[in-house]
């Protein structure tokens, strides 16, 4: 710890930061991944599908698992910044 | 007296809104992931909340840059004409330039003119501003980067459109969270002005947080700058730097708002600005191809190695100016002039017109659209 930086709290953003800011919009995309994986539905092949829900209850389970960490995630963020000040 | 710089630095407060609105909502406006008009709506109602979640920004602004026993109610008031100026002259040409340093390069420009040199703390001013406007930008976009590269390496078997319409979705909630964690930091500053004048004043003693009616008010005039919108940083934001796509948006956003929370929380005044600026260049950067125009990068830069020295200047020569002419009259003179700058400003901006009707226009290296578009 040095008086004109912080290390400690420059640790904690950079880790933080790429934790909160990088990781959760990949857990995102990881969710909508699931979400689209195809399912039963008999789908015209090479077809550039626009629908996002693929129908796959094993992705959509995975995918509600993704949303609600990230949501968690969120809200859990908000509840320290709150608790901290 | 005290009236009067309380209601300037609620109007330097909505400068900041509108000057900022940009910071949260750019991407998202030029991803087409919300509508201009809802974006500046949703924000504005975020910084409200922002604004009453975290004070630790107000303690710093209040405590520990200036020595309050050396600042008076005129110190502040030159201070603010410094910020607002700078606040209006770069939102005129478009640049994304920190509202945050404005405030505090005019602050403490009329405290040194007040003062002198030791009225500064200028430890405080190194560790608590100058460092993190440094850092700041290349943290954000470091996370952005990796944010971008993870995002469109786990998404590159979707196609095209579920992946747009899905990031649009994301980008929702991305935004608002920048806008939040804007109210955390930004509604904060004048939160802290406020309390400064407060303290000279004699009102408050020295070391006090900020009283809740402050709170309120500072909360209230930074949505409704928000709201106002400021469209022409906005276009220099969503359309100048990298040309944006929906899961870029979400990057940078999610970047954005997670540096700017976390160093609200320990109480770094940092600039919004240059966080989310960061954050978009970074998400140029981790997106193979993607165009990073760094000449505009560049151009923002340069304005603000000179935000600080200038807003400065201009705080030292309206204290000086209202100094000279002395007690309130000086004051009331230092009021008129920035009136009439706000007025000047505001009367050439409206020669060329960037509304939520040509925000997205394709850029074509200006800040207005080349052929403006008929209200």
């Amino acid at each position: 710890m040095n008086s004109w930086i912080n290390l400690h709290a420059l640790w904690e953003i950079v880790v933080i930061g790429l934790i909160a800011g990088a990781g959760l919009p990949a857990l995102f995309a990881v969710g909508l991944r699931a979400l689209s994986l195809p399912g039963n539905r008999v789908q015209p092949a090479g077809a550039d599908s626009d629908q996002i829900v693929g129908g796959s209850p094993a992705g959509i389970a995975a995918a509600v698992l993704c949303f609600a960490v990230v949501l968690a995630a969120i809200g859990w963020g908000i509840y320290f910044i709150v608790a901290g000040s | 007296m005290l009236v009067l710089v309380v209601v300037t630095a609620l109007a330097f407060d909505f400068t900041n809104g509108f000057h900022d609105t940009a910071n949260a909502m750019a991407t998202s406006i030029a991803t087409g992931a919300l509508g201009p008009r809802t974006a500046v709506a949703l924000s504005g109602v975020l910084n409200l909340v922002g604004a009453f979640l975290s004070l630790s920004v107000a303690a710093t602004i209040a405590n520990g840059l200036v020595d309050t026993h050396l600042v008076t109610l005129t110190v502040v008031l030159a201070g603010l004409a410094g910020g607002i100026t700078w606040n209006l002259l770069t939102w005129l040409f478009g640049i994304p330039s920190s509202s945050s340093h404005a405030l505090i390069g005019g602050v403490v420009g009329s405290t040194i003119a007040a003062a002198g040199g030791h009225g500064v703390l200028w430890h405080g001013l190194v560790s608590k501003v100058i460092i993190p406007a440094g850092l700041s930008p290349i943290i954000a976009g470091l996370v952005a980067a990796i944010g971008t590269y993870l995002i469109y390496r786990i998404s590159r078997n979707l196609s095209e459109g579920v992946r747009s319409h899905g990031f649009r979705i994301g980008q929702i909630g991305s935004a608002s969270m920048v806008s939040l964690a804007h109210g955390t930091n930004d509604a904060q500053k004048t939160m802290g002005i406020i309390t400064l004048a407060l303290i000279a004043n004699g009102t408050l003693h020295s070391g006090a947080n900020a009283p809740i009616w402050v709170i309120v008010s500072c909360a209230l005039a930074i949505s409704i700058g928000t709201y106002t919108g400021g469209w022409r940083v906005i276009r220099t934001m969503g359309k100048g730097l990298v040309d944006i796509e929906s899961p870029q948006g979400m990057a940078a956003e999610s970047a954005s708002a997670a540096v700017i929370l976390l160093s609200s929380h320990f109480g770094y005044s940092l600039s919004t600005t240059h966080v989310a600026t960061g954050s978009i260049l970074g998400t140029g950067l981790g997106k193979k191809g993607a165009e990073v125009r760094w000449s505009v990068a560049g151009r923002m830069a340069t304005a603000w190695v000179f935000t600080l020295p200038s807003a400065g200047l201009v705080g030292a020569g309206a204290y000086a100016l209202a100094h000279v002419i002395g007690g309130t009259p000086g004051v009331i003179v230092d009021l008129a002039i920035l009136i009439a700058v706000a007025v000047t400003i505001y009367l050439s901006s409206r020669k060329n017109t960037v509304s939520h009707d040509n925000v997205n226009d394709d850029w074509t290296g200006m800040v207005t659209p080349a052929e403006p578009v008929a209200v």
